[in-house]
């Protein structure tokens, strides 16, 4: 397990440059998330969770759940990153017969534990794998990663309830929040501010933190994972979207992001230009 | 006291946890819950859920039995399903209770994905079905069975009274995969066990009478109400056959075409549901795939209406599934 900043950098750096590269397999695709949410994937599949890569299924493998169907491209990037599914099936995404669906679903692939897509729906399963898990004995945890648009929904907060008032101490919710939903600015679809003070009236430990500032990520699962009450825990990450391919940062347009041919070979340069010492891609 | 008050008339109301018994009808107290607790004591991994209604579908029997093994959900129905489908995930067997209306029209996206998409071992067992409650559409579940016979791979069950669903309880517990089970709860009927013979057996469906003139095939508490109406035209020389199909999907395929095919008699599907989307139209979509022709079809369900608050035998005999209102359409239908 990595806790080293360099090469969870470079972890971040490749999530980012597989993100693109499926990406330009289908010539669009949800890559503005994928490159805003790629340092807390780093984190998450470079540090904090406990995996066997040859044994997806392994029963004392910490879950985490893919709320956000639509960021499958970020989380295939993340399990190749960790080792779960090949980086040749890559050029496979999205296509016939892939085990790389255009939106995350655990028939398909392995290393994902959910079908998303519906939104709101992880954090209602995490409940009851935490409370599974809890049931067995099984000291694991279950991470719900969520979008800020999936705060619209109703079953988040029932999830949110149940959560604390069952006291899921084995439960961490991160939600990426980069203000983009399909019809727009998220605060203007549905304002959910102040997000830390919600969760927190709702029974939750709240981090929020900067999802692109690595330290600080790193830091949040670390305390996330330490906390001794038994409480659930939410990190609330403001992140960028595009961030690290300045020009599809400051796309106005870029919850679903369609990229012309020359653009991707473009989008890499720029990327490629980051690269961290040390980081093969 | 005045004139006027003493003309008025006396007014007929139900309450909802109105029970479905006829009066002087046998029945077993709470058959769902008891079973739940024998069948549970030797698995471990039955797990009960509830979302603010454990007394109200029996399951507060296995809340005391097996406190440790029960989840209150609260009245949150996404929550509830989903949550089931988590515990499912991690290897146990969680039987999600709620009101009928509840668990399918407000969760359905969460037994869509979460549960049958995956086809995870969740037990969906739903009180208050189709028109056994006098609350009005808010709390009959009419459509349930249309709803939940589009989802791929969900077995459905439709038991009778208090033998149906104590022998389903072990039997949809073992089947591999998502089932949704109709529940009848608090003072159940009792009435298959005078039927020589009967034994629940899930994706089966059993003729419990034979008659030349009539074929009912119903599910539910219509069957109960078929054996009596049975019993009634018989006394007018009608023979009525009673085919019981408690389990909605799979349907039981092949004894409906044997039970219709050759036999020259009129065919009444009878349901506690919604003309649209039940039993009634997969008897006949079975039917015409199999170029069976009965001498006449009739589908003996609800109208495709919201139904009226009020009574429950009153609204049996509105509709046409009181036992006199029964009798009364299949004799007019026979002409």
């Amino acid at each position: 397990m990595p806790a080293d900043l360099d090469q969870l950098a470079a972890c971040a750096w490749r999530i980012r440059r597989l993100a693109l590269r499926m990406g330009e397999v289908q010539g669009q695709g949800y890559v503005g998330q994928a490159l805003g949410y790629a340092d807390v994937l780093a984190v998450a599949y470079g540090h904090a969770l406990q995996l066997k890569p040859d044994d997806p299924h392994w029963e004392g493998r910490d879950r985490f759940l893919l709320s956000h169907g639509h960021y499958a491209i970020a989380h295939y990037a993340a399990l190749i990153e960790a080792g779960i599914i090949p980086e040749i099936e890559l050029e496979t995404y999205g296509s016939d017969d892939s085990r790389l669906p255009m939106s995350g679903m655990a028939s398909y692939t392995p290393g994902m534990e959910m079908s998303g897509g519906s939104l709101g729906h992880g954090l209602v399963i995490a409940v009851g794998m935490a409370l599974g898990l809890r049931h067995k004995r099984n000291p694991a945890f279950v991470y719900n990663s969520m979008s800020d648009g999936e705060l619209d929904e109703g079953s988040t907060w029932e999830a949110a309830m149940a959560a604390a008032h069952h006291g899921l101490g084995n439960l961490v919710c991160l939600v990426d929040i980069n203000n983009q939903q399909a019809d727009g600015p998220s605060s203007k679809v549905l304002g959910f501010e102040p997000l830390a003070e919600k969760w927190a009236a709702f029974g939750w430990h709240v981090q929020r933190v900067d999802g692109n500032d690595l330290p600080a990520v790193l830091d949040s699962f670390n305390a996330a994972r330490a906390l001794e009450e038994p409480m659930p825990r939410v990190i609330l990450f403001d992140t960028l979207m595009g961030k690290g391919v300045p020009f599809l940062e400051q796309r106005e347009k870029n919850h679903f992001i369609r990229v012309d041919p020359p653009e991707w070979q473009q989008a890499l340069q720029v990327l490629d230009r980051t690269q961290p010492e040390g980081a093969p891609a | 006291m005045s004139a006027v008050a003493d003309k008025k008339p006396k007014l007929t109301t139900s309450a909802m946890i109105a029970s479905i018994a006829s009066e002087g009808q046998r029945v077993k107290a709470a058959p769902f819950g008891k079973a739940l607790v024998e069948y549970a004591a030797s698995r471990p991994e039955v797990v009960g859920l509830s979302a603010d209604l454990a007394k109200y579908t029996d399951l507060h029997l296995f809340a005391q039995a097996y406190p440790e093994r029960f989840f209150q959900m609260g009245m949150a129905e996404q929550l509830l399903m989903g949550a089931a489908g988590g515990l499912a995930k991690e290897g146990l067997v969680p039987f999600a209770t709620t009101y009928a209306v509840f668990g399918t029209r407000r969760a359905y996206d969460f037994i869509h994905q979460v549960i049958a998409e995956e086809n995870l071992n969740v037990k969906i067992c739903c009180a208050l079905p189709g028109l056994t409650t006098g609350y009005g559409p808010s709390h009959q579940a009419t459509e349930d069975l249309a709803m939940m016979r589009a989802i791929p791979g969900l077995t459905i069950v439709d038991p009778c009274d208090a033998l149906d669903i104590e022998q389903a309880v072990p039997q949809i517990a073992e089947r591999k995969g998502p089932v949704y089970m109709r529940l009848l709860r608090g003072q159940v009927p009792l009435v298959l066990d005078e039927v020589p013979g009967y034994r629940f057996e899930l994706g089966k469906a059993k003729m419990l009478c034979e008659g030349a003139d009539v074929l009912v095939i119903s599910s539910g508490i219509l069957t109960m109400r078929a054996l009596e109406v049975a019993q009634d035209l018989a006394k007018d020389r009608i023979g009525v056959a009673v085919l019981h199909s408690p389990t909605i999907k799979p349907l039981d395929e092949a004894a409906i075409v044997e039970a219709v095919r050759y036999q020259h008699r009129l065919v009444v599907v009878a349901e506690n549901h919604s003309v649209v989307g039940g039993l009634g139209e997969a008897v006949a979509a079975t039917l015409l795939r199999h170029r069976v022709q009965p001498a006449g079809f009739q589908l003996a369900g609800l109208p495709d209406a919201f139904l009226d608050a009020g009574a429950l035998p009153t609204l049996h005999d509105r509709y046409g599934i009181s036992r006199e209102a029964l009798g009364a359409r299949i004799k007019g239908w026979l002409g």
